[in-house]
């Protein structure tokens, strides 16, 4: 009987396993985990959990009886050593060896840890266990700074408002989120926080941290002093692939894999998620996405691969993101890192608006969205069918969110 | 046949599930899943299971009637 070991039980890892059952895939599925939690969904850790409006086992992404229903052996508590190509064996921390005809190389990012230091109290947001030590840090109120205003960044000062904290936000770049938008949009988000009390330092970076656990000070690069019981640092994530240093396998900035998500080289090796760059079919240059949708999409496309070898299709997606702060969806799609936006619609005074990218051609690189769901299933389609620009502009326009107009001296 | 079920009080209209099945489910106005049909053959199954795994907060599901 056939074998696929799926390495990494978070999103990519579980739903590798699920789309293969779908898919009709009647081989051993054995899933490894090295966290000893039953798999659950990450997005919410920053958000929900954080904030206590969910718990643990409302996200869960899999349990025993699920996993028995699917019939796959899930093993947690299981840490990968070594993949070797040539044998097709995986190897275990306890020199346990299992052998596959597919392996699946679903091992996720880890948040890069904080360089100024790593003590109880300076956060890192990645795993459940990061999430808990953080809530039991924000239930002791006070004040906190977070370092980074990336999503995690930005979602996680958004939840300590939200739970009454005092909140500093710092980072280097001019306006939060600055990896997903240019600087006149990252202004608007920039308000959103300042409306809601976060003290921002933007345009600084962080010289280091003293103290300990419920009296550190950040010191700034421009000379300021901040005091806080806990700094949460979310500075970005590396892809987890030391396991993979012995292989031979081509690892740069993640597993690099062919527009069909192969590792080059290696029968039957596989990667999904955060872990995997692969080779895109459209531009010929590899990417790696760390966004929840594309891990999704990706385990779909090497699944139905595993099912159906002699025909793969490319893996083609497009990018979508979303993320929530306060009581705002923030939603991203395409990919438009370093365009400028080319029209905004709506109205940014009551949070209702998007604005979008246009790309070569005509078409449509991509839009964000804030509050505005016509929006943003209009522009998702329009990406998925190639519509133009001009298309979605005239389809949006009229149903864009008029500005509420002060009539005082009308 | 299997059938479709929707938590509507979960849905956070990420929209997902309508770019993986868009004869299966869209979107309203106001953010909110549509299902279009309620029921699914056989040869459409994997798929709408795929479709509502997609749904980063599991308001979908697909079950046996």
């Amino acid at each position: 009987m056939s074998r696929t070991v799926i390495v990494g039980a978070s999103v990519g890892g579980v739903r590798t396993a699920q789309a293969l059952r779908s898919e009709g895939y009647d081989g051993e599925i054995v899933l490894l985990e090295r966290e000893t939690e039953l798999p659950y969904n990450k997005p919410p850790l920053s958000k929900a959990l954080l904030k206590g409006t969910s718990d643990a086992d409302s996200i869960r992404l899999l349990t025993r009886e699920a996993a028995e229903e699917l019939d796959l052996e899930l093993v947690l508590g299981a840490e990968v050593t070594a993949l070797d190509p040539a044998l097709r064996q995986i190897q275990l921390a306890d020199d346990t060896r299992i052998a596959y005809d597919n392996v699946v190389v679903a091992t996720g990012a880890d948040a890069r840890p904080s360089p100024w230091g790593r003590c109880p109290g300076v956060h890192v947001v990645r795993t459940l266990a990061d999430a808990r030590r953080l809530r039991a840090d924000l239930d002791n109120g006070g004040t906190i700074v977070v370092v980074g205003s990336g999503f995690i960044g930005a979602e996680v000062a958004a939840t300590a408002r939200d739970l009454g904290l005092e909140v500093h936000l710092v980072d280097p770049l001019p306006t939060p989120m600055s990896r997903g938008f240019e600087e006149s949009v990252g202004r608007i988000f920039l308000g959103l926080h300042q409306d809601h009390g976060v003290q921002p330092h933007f345009g600084t970076g962080v010289e280091g941290i003293d103290g300990e656990r419920g009296s550190f000070t950040v010191r700034l690069s421009d000379g300021t002093a901040l005091s806080a019981g806990a700094v949460v640092v979310g500075i970005g994530a590396d892809p987890n692939t030391t396991w993979l240093a012995s292989s031979g396998l081509a690892v740069e900035d993640g597993l690099v894999c062919d527009q069909y998500l192969r590792a080059e080289g290696a029968p039957g090796v596989y990667a999904v998620g955060d872990v995997c760059r692969w080779r895109d079919a459209t531009t010929d240059e590899l990417i790696r996405v760390e966004h929840w949708t594309n891990a999704v999409d990706q385990a779909l496309c090497v699944a139905r691969t595993i099912v159906a070898p002699d025909s793969p299709r490319p893996y083609h997606a497009i990018d979508y993101v979303w993320s929530d702060q306060y009581d705002w969806k923030i939603q991203v799609v395409g990919h438009h890192e370093g365009a400028v936006a080319d029209t905004l619609l709506g109205d940014v005074a009551s949070g209702c608006f998007a604005v979008l990218y246009a790309g070569p051609g005509g078409s449509l690189l991509g839009a964000a969205v804030a509050n505005w769901p016509k929006a943003l299933i209009t522009t998702r389609k329009a990406m998925a069918a190639g519509s133009t620009y001009d298309d979605v502009l005239a389809k949006l326009e009229p149903a864009a969110p008029r500005p509420v107009r002060d009539m005082e001296g009308a | 046949m299997a059938k479709i079920v929707a938590d509507l009080d979960a849905c956070q209209g990420y929209a997902n599930c309508v770019l993986a099945a868009d004869d299966v489910f869209d979107i309203d106005d106001d953010g909110v899943v549509v299902v279009l049909r309620t029921t699914v053959e056989e040869r459409d199954r994997a798929r709408v299971e795929e479709a509502a795994r997609s749904c980063p907060v599991s308001a979908l599901r697909v079950e046996d009637e």
